[in-house]
């Protein structure tokens, strides 16, 4: 198993990489400046600003300095915002969509399987197709629209919660609850159906029979036998839900104006703020091919078919 | 016994008995019992062709501005049915050409991705080995990638041009197609049909493109009617970021953000985007889930 990580540690390192290229020459080669403001720069201040950002080196050596900063985790200064570090934007921004993200996975989670579970055991009653058609309705109503009827109705017609905003460093229970919510219903949707699909397919198989026909009374069946077997499509579907949840977050962040890096991202790209940019890149890059491999071995735990060769 | 029937009735009887039918005869039989695709597949397709046709028959343009009637409820005086935008401009075409661009951006992105997806998966699958092995990691590098970042940055750098959307999300869709066929690929490389070619001295392209793509359709055709869906989504995701389809055209996801901006005055402005595109969702889902079950009976 630790050869397995390690090897999975070293595809990961190569994988980065390619990442940090492809993003970096596709910010750069392509036409617009940070420094295209509405009054244009002279010349010579141009010219002292691309060389103090070092913009006036070829390309690769560029891209050099770039990695180097990284391997010492100095991720430059941010090039629109002249006072602070991209460390500090990043700082700001990552602790809030962290928490939007792994609150509304939490949710998801809590209320995903147990629907599905329940589906699953009620198969083909009321109760499932019920479930199954809540599910559909997570799946096709976007979160785009979640988000403003959640946030007209219960921020403006009643009152509740505060439709937007959030001050920095005070995420409270109230100003994080709508955005939690919209982002979890999509995933509650695939977790539950995802589940259940996987529990009917357990519920038939041999060795539950097996379970049975000695004699174990049916909630040991399910909780000893079925359930570990049945949440095994879960865990390795949560690595790739992390990727989900970043799309999300960028909308919902959008939609009830907080100040996380997905909304962050969008305004530094379209401001070609490159190293805030790329700074969010890498992390989210980082954290997919992280939680990917935590998932995999994961799943190497609880199912003994598998062999880490 | 058989005074009943006449020998003519008989004769169809056995006719019908002795012929066969094919999988996909039963899997069609199956689809078309299942209502929730049935109902589903009309209503997908009247509104397909309202998107197409509609706007030929309407009396206004999608940019058409009228000054005096901005911001108008629904009304039939001037036969603003879902009322008017906060430019002045009717609201139900411009809904039928937001309808049409989502439609054309899931059909377009989905075959982009269908092609490059079966190509790569049915050649990895089929070839094996090494080749095989290196076609994976590269799809296993792609995955790990956080697509959106690149679509956001594709699109902020070269520009919204819609050609470039329609490769952008077919590129980032077309990843787990090539797993699927890889997967189917590799169980019907074995088949004895598949060998029979071989052995009569058939090309590895040939195999490919006769034997192993028409073999693997079923779930690929399951796969595509549930990527329409989620390309539509993506193309919404990214016209509310602004960075999608641009003015005066439309797309749902646009007219959505629009929507949502100034639902607390004008609440059918989200009210009719956000339904069509629910329903236009529904649909696809349903008729991807009933053509799952119509040919993969197994998980009912």
């Amino acid at each position: 198993m630790l050869a397995y990580t390690m090897r999975r540690l070293m595809v990961a390192f190569p994988t980065m990489l390619v990442i940090i290229a492809v993003a970096f020459f596709m910010m750069r080669l392509a036409p617009g400046s940070p420094f295209d403001t509405e009054r244009a720069l002279s010349p010579e201040i141009r010219a002292q600003l691309m060389s103090f950002y070092g913009f006036d080196k070829p390309l690769y050596i560029q891209f050099l300095d770039y990695l180097k900063g990284l391997a010492t985790f100095d991720l430059g200064p941010s090039l629109i915002y002249k006072d602070q570090t991209v460390s500090e934007i990043i700082g700001s921004g990552f602790p809030v969509s962290m928490t939007i993200g792994l609150a509304a996975l939490l949710l998801a989670t809590c209320v995903g399987v147990p629907m599905g579970l329940f589906a699953a055991l009620k198969q083909n009653s009321l109760p499932d197709y019920s479930i199954m058609a809540i599910a559909m309705a997570g799946i096709c109503i976007p979160s785009l629209v979640v988000g403003p009827i959640l946030s007209l109705v219960f921020g403006v017609y009643l009152g509740w919660l505060p439709t937007a905003g959030l001050d920095l460093g005070k995420m409270t229970f109230e100003t994080l609850l709508l955005p939690v919510v919209t982002l979890s219903l999509a995933q509650i949707a695939i977790i539950s159906r995802l589940v259940r699909s996987s529990a009917v397919e357990v519920l038939r198989s041999n060795f539950v029979r097996t379970a049975r026909a000695k004699g174990l009374p049916e909630h040991q069946v399910l909780s000893k036998h079925a359930l570990r077997a049945a949440l095994l499509p879960l865990v390795s579907y949560l690595g790739p839900a992390c990727a989900g949840l970043i799309t999300g977050s960028v909308v919902v962040e959008t939609v009830f104006q907080l100040p996380g890096i997905g909304k962050n991202f969008v305004t530094s790209a379209l401001q070609r703020d490159y190293p805030v940019v790329m700074a969010v890149v890498v992390l989210y890059a980082g954290l997919i091919i992280l939680l990917n491999l935590l998932a995999d071995l994961a799943y190497g735990l609880l199912d003994p078919k598998v062999k880490y060769e | 016994m058989t005074l009943l029937i006449t020998p003519q009735e008989k004769a169809e009887l056995l006719e019908a008995a002795v012929k066969g039918r094919s999988l996909w005869d039963d899997a069609q039989r199956r689809l078309f019992r299942n209502k929730a695709a049935v109902g589903s597949m009309i209503v997908l397709g009247t509104l397909t062709f309202l998107a197409i046709f509609g706007p030929f028959f309407w009396p206004h343009d999608y940019e058409t501005i009228y000054n005096d009637r901005v911001l108008e409820a629904p009304t039939w005086e001037h036969l603003h049915i879902f009322g008017t935008d906060p430019q002045g401009r009717d609201l139900f075409v411009r809904l039928l050409y937001g309808l049409r661009m989502s439609l054309a951006v899931g059909l377009v992105a989905t075959g982009v991705s269908l092609l490059i997806g079966v190509i790569w998966g049915a050649t990895a699958g089929y070839i094996g080995g090494r080749v095989d092995q290196i076609m994976m990691r590269i799809v296993d590098v792609l995955y790990a990638l956080p697509f959106i970042f690149f679509v956001i940055i594709l699109m902020v750098v070269f520009g919204r041009n819609l050609i470039l959307i329609f490769v952008a999300i077919g590129a980032v869709e077309w990843l787990t197609m090539a797993r699927i066929v890889r997967g189917q690929t590799i169980s019907l490389r074995k088949k004895e049909f598949v060998e029979a070619a071989e052995a009569a001295g058939v090309t590895s392209a040939s195999i490919v493109t006769r034997h192993i793509v028409p073999n693997v359709l079923g779930p690929v055709v399951v796969y595509v009617t549930l990527t329409i869906p989620a390309v539509i989504l993506t193309e919404s995701f990214l016209s509310f970021l602004g960075l999608g389809v641009q003015e005066p055209m439309t797309s749902l996801g646009n007219l959505i953000s629009i929507g949502a901006r100034e639902m607390e005055i004008a609440p059918w402005l989200l009210i009719f985007p956000a339904t069509t595109m629910m329903v236009t969702l529904f649909c696809f889902n349903f008729i991807g889930d009933g053509l799952r079950d119509a040919i993969d009976p197994r998980d009912r």
